[in-house]
């Protein structure tokens, strides 16, 4: 569980980036977290495992407040990807890379073999375990970072843009793998930009502008709503640009599955 | 001859275990707006390298082929020389960006140049308007947001006005607004001023509208390479390139059998398309 309350957060400089938020996260919620650049995504998701304690209001994981326990306690239920991969990896291999959070955590060698070589498989990742992180496209990178947190099991899970640099194959197996993960009862956080990605998944949408939230709600609404998305810098998924324009539609469709069948069903047997 | 002429390159990173691109052909006539696309790992990055030298030069390892750009041979030629003529805008802006003001940053291409102190300062002026950056040009690269940085790292390379401007990934930390305003400032450029284009992209529901010709790699190998609706066919997806969702939507119709007439690449011809299959 995760509850931010009347959260106001100024950074040292006098920047005010967040103006008084409250949201709400149940386990098992799949919140995408999304808003034009500088809207305070990236510093409302580093409230939630302590990296920032808010200036006024708080943060609470499971009921502690994140302003009376440490980053390190923090850190074991929330993981938290870095938007840029290069802020996270510093190993010589990928495998210790991903190896460095157990070891650090005291498991024992083989549940750390056998954990590691587990998510680099999920991840795509396995033929470069022994390469060295720094050898690795921009993409496969992203992907490093990303498997050295969820190897922890961490029961709250924020991603931040994981979808840069991932072509269409890895956005789906990244998809698949939060739909597992959510099945698990887990948390998980994404900010993100990418629109298409967010029409596909389906999530909750939290819409953030100026440090605020100004909306809070299905993705088949907030995405296909033409004030919202403009104001907070975002385009609509084309799906529903598309249904948009043409009459005698639903306006709320914003995914190619769900298109498609409306379509089908619309012509009927007039194939 | 082509502005970029590349024959049979091939390139492995010294310490690699296989080569990063094998036997890659590829010429771009001046004034073309190239994307190129492909699988993570593909080897998108190496090519832009390769396209202004920092492959071999800087990063090194073992080359074959010929790669020819305006004119230049780019193994023979230092980074500097090459510099003069090709734009690279990085994909981490944090590589790039390296002054103590943004400011001092977008001027550096220019001053090395050797403009005049008026000239440098009217290009200054323009790329940061350009990419809409004017109020942060006396902070501090650093103390920007991903999304800013990239806007000063594109702004540092457009005020050089290179010949050719090769972008990787360069909006992937801006919103899709501002994504899509920074791509039309390119094409602006690629149109106006006729500079040629290698904008390496996975969003190509963005990139489609501006650009004649799609390179999409797999591999290290030019898998696909024509216009946007040659190769948004079956092959684009099945090496797993996202094509436009629209174009991905009228692909899966025409499989359950509904007539298609042309696959769609932008939403505006498939509102055309969507209109005549429901009105048949």
């Amino acid at each position: 569980m995760i509850t931010v309350e009347n959260v106001r957060y100024v950074y040292p400089n006098g920047n005010e980036v967040l103006h008084g938020v409250n949201l709400h996260l149940d386990d098992g919620d799949f919140v995408a977290i999304m808003g034009e650049n500088g809207a305070g995504k990236t510093t409302l998701v580093k409230t939630f495992n302590g990296l920032l304690k808010p200036t006024d209001g708080r943060v609470l994981i499971d009921d502690v407040e994140t302003r009376r326990s440490s980053v390190a306690a923090l850190a074991r239920s929330v993981g938290l990807v870095f938007q840029n991969p290069d802020h996270q990896l510093f190993c010589e291999t990928v495998g210790d890379e991903v190896a460095y959070s157990l070891r650090n955590f005291g498991y024992p060698l083989d549940v750390i073999e056998r954990r590691v070589r587990g998510i680099l498989e999920t991840l795509d990742l396995m033929p470069y375990i022994d390469s060295s992180p720094f050898m690795l496209s921009g993409g496969e990178r992203k992907r490093v970072a990303l498997a050295s947190v969820l190897v922890w099991n961490p029961k709250h899970i924020v991603l931040d843009e994981p979808t840069i640099g991932q072509d269409y194959q890895q956005k789906d197996r990244l998809r698949n793998f939060i739909v597992q993960l959510n099945t698990q009862r887990k948390t998980v956080v994404v900010v993100t930009h990418d629109v298409e990605f967010v029409a596909e998944c389906r999530p909750r949408v939290v819409l953030l502008s100026r440090g605020k939230i100004i909306a809070d709600g299905k993705a088949e609404e907030i995405l296909s709503d033409s004030t919202l998305t403009e104001r907070a810098s975002l385009l609509r998924p084309q799906i529903s640009l598309l249904f948009s324009s043409v009459t005698g539609l639903p306006h709320d469709v914003i995914d190619v599955f769900s298109a498609k069948a409306v379509i089908n069903n619309a012509i009927g047997g007039r194939k | 001859m082509a502005i970029i002429d590349i024959r049979n390159l091939s390139f492995s990173y010294a310490g690699a275990t296989g080569p990063s691109l094998s036997n890659i052909n590829l010429e771009v006539e001046k004034g073309e707006f190239v994307v190129v696309t492909g699988p993570s790992g593909c080897g998108k990055t190496t090519l832009c390298r390769c396209l202004n030298g920092l492959v071999p030069n800087f990063y090194t390892g073992e080359l074959t082929g010929e790669i020819s750009v305006c004119g230049l041979d780019i193994r023979r030629q230092p980074t500097s020389v090459l510099s003069r003529h090709v734009g690279l805008v990085f994909q981490n802006p944090e590589n790039q960006l390296f002054s103590l003001t943004v400011e001092r940053d977008i001027a550096f291409g220019p001053e090395n140049l050797g403009l005049t102190r008026e000239e440098t300062k009217e290009r200054v002026e323009w790329a940061l308007k350009a990419t809409g950056i004017e109020d942060l040009k006396d902070r501090a690269p650093y103390e920007l947001s991903g999304g800013q940085q990239q806007r000063a790292a594109l702004a540092s390379v457009l005020a050089m006005k290179p010949e050719v401007m090769v972008l990787d990934e360069p909006t992937s930390f801006l919103d899709p607004r501002s994504s899509l305003e920074i791509l039309g400032v390119v094409a602006k450029l690629n149109k106006e001023l006729g500079m040629t284009v290698v904008l390496v992209e996975h969003r190509l529901d963005l990139a489609t509208r501006h650009s004649d010709r799609i390179v999409v790699l797999d591999k290290g190998v030019v898998a696909l390479d024509g216009p946007p609706r040659n190769v948004y066919g079956k092959q684009a997806h099945l090496i797993g390139i996202g094509v436009p969702k629209v174009t991905l939507l009228f692909h899966l119709l025409k499989q359950d059998g509904v007539k298609i007439g042309k696959i769609p690449v932008t939403v505006e011809e498939a509102e055309e398309e969507l209109r005549r299959i429901l009105a048949d």
